[in-house]
């Protein structure tokens, strides 16, 4: 059986159905993510078995992964960022289109993990903002869903006017962003 | 040990006087070299079939003084399979060692780590800067004399860890 999304509330007639683009287009973001993997370690091999068919991202409508920052919705940050890579996963960031996310998924991307030394980056919200916290070292396949689950709802439930406003202006400021 | 190792041994012991020479309980052949010997040793071992530098790295010994800093070069000749391990001490006053990336294309990127993590200075590299390490690092980190809990650090958050 092939199971689709339903429609948003909406109001509902003879040959008609009205619903606001909120609604809408949230649900048409959040159930077509297109993931940017940033797999850096055994994260990212976590990650490639959520991909697979045992765990089959694709069943959330995130089976597209985009290799080019420009046409994707989601960066996925697997694994220990270095603080030499900094710049290169801000970068990276920075050339994704809005509207973005960013799933930071276990230990070394949340806070340097294991690696509390000198080289490594103790957290990627230290260059980048994060949207959900993956745990887990590495977290299992099952976690990674959550955390895209997570995603997904915060992606259908943002108001089309999130990104323009001064708070969130603020906050890439903050991070130096624009 | 084999014969060829011998000959190379005393040959080497013969030709450079500073040098020392060591049997470890690995059986591992050892020497020693002075900072103005090293090149040419390392040429002549090249010239005897020494042509593959494994490894070329550094140590720090802040308890020896006048010898702080220990530069180790691994040679390894692989037609008679015999490896060689030769070691170069440096004061702190003094970190010059002259580069063998003329001899070994190999020593490059090795000397511009053990500039990186020791600050070793290689005199005649053609590009001495960091390799591994961020590029606006001002220290050299493999030096043993920074804590290893470094409590002024202001990168890490422990409040959710309990550390």
């Amino acid at each position: 059986m092939v199971k689709i999304v339903g429609a948003p509330e909406g109001i509902e007639g003879q040959g008609f159905f009205a619903t606001s683009f909120d609604k809408v287009i949230g649900m048409a973001r959040a159930n077509s993510l297109w993931p940017l993997p940033f797999a850096t370690s055994c994260c990212g091999i976590e990650f490639m078995a959520t991909m697979g068919a045992n765990y089959d991202l694709a069943r959330f409508g995130s089976e597209r992964m985009s290799f080019s920052p420009r046409q994707s919705d989601l960066l996925i940050v697997a694994g220990t960022i270095s603080k030499k890579l900094g710049p290169v996963l801000k970068q990276v960031y920075d050339q994704m289109a809005e509207p973005k996310w960013v799933l930071s998924v276990g230990a070394c991307a949340s806070s340097g993990g294991i690696f509390d030394t000198y080289s490594v980056l103790q957290g990627i919200d230290h260059v980048i903002p994060v949207d959900v916290y993956v745990p887990g070292c590495p977290p299992r396949p099952e976690q990674i869903i959550e955390g895209i689950l997570k995603i997904q709802e915060l992606a259908r439930n943002e108001s089309l006017r999130r990104r323009d406003s001064p708070e969130y202006r603020k906050m890439l400021e903050s991070y130096n962003i624009q | 040990m084999s014969q060829f190792s011998t000959q190379i041994q005393e040959s080497l012991l013969s030709q450079f006087a500073d040098s020392k020479y060591e049997l470890d309980i690995y059986k591992e052949h050892n020497f020693t070299f002075s900072v103005t010997d090293i090149h040419a040793a390392m040429a002549y071992l090249k010239s005897e079939g020494f042509i593959f530098l494994t490894d070329l790295t550094g140590s720090h010994y802040p308890e020896n003084p006048g010898a702080e800093f220990q530069v180790v070069y691994h040679i390894h000749n692989l037609s008679e399979n015999v490896r060689f391990r030769l070691k170069v001490n440096l004061s702190q006053d003094n970190m010059h060692i002259p580069t063998v990336t003329d001899l070994f294309s190999s020593a490059n990127w090795m000397e511009r780590e053990t500039f990186d993590f020791f600050g070793i200075l290689f005199d005649g590299h053609p590009n001495l800067s960091r390799i591994l390490n961020v590029d606006d690092m001002d220290y050299h980190p493999m030096k043993k004399e920074y804590a290893l809990e470094d409590e002024t650090r202001v990168d890490k958050d422990d409040t959710f860890f309990g550390r």
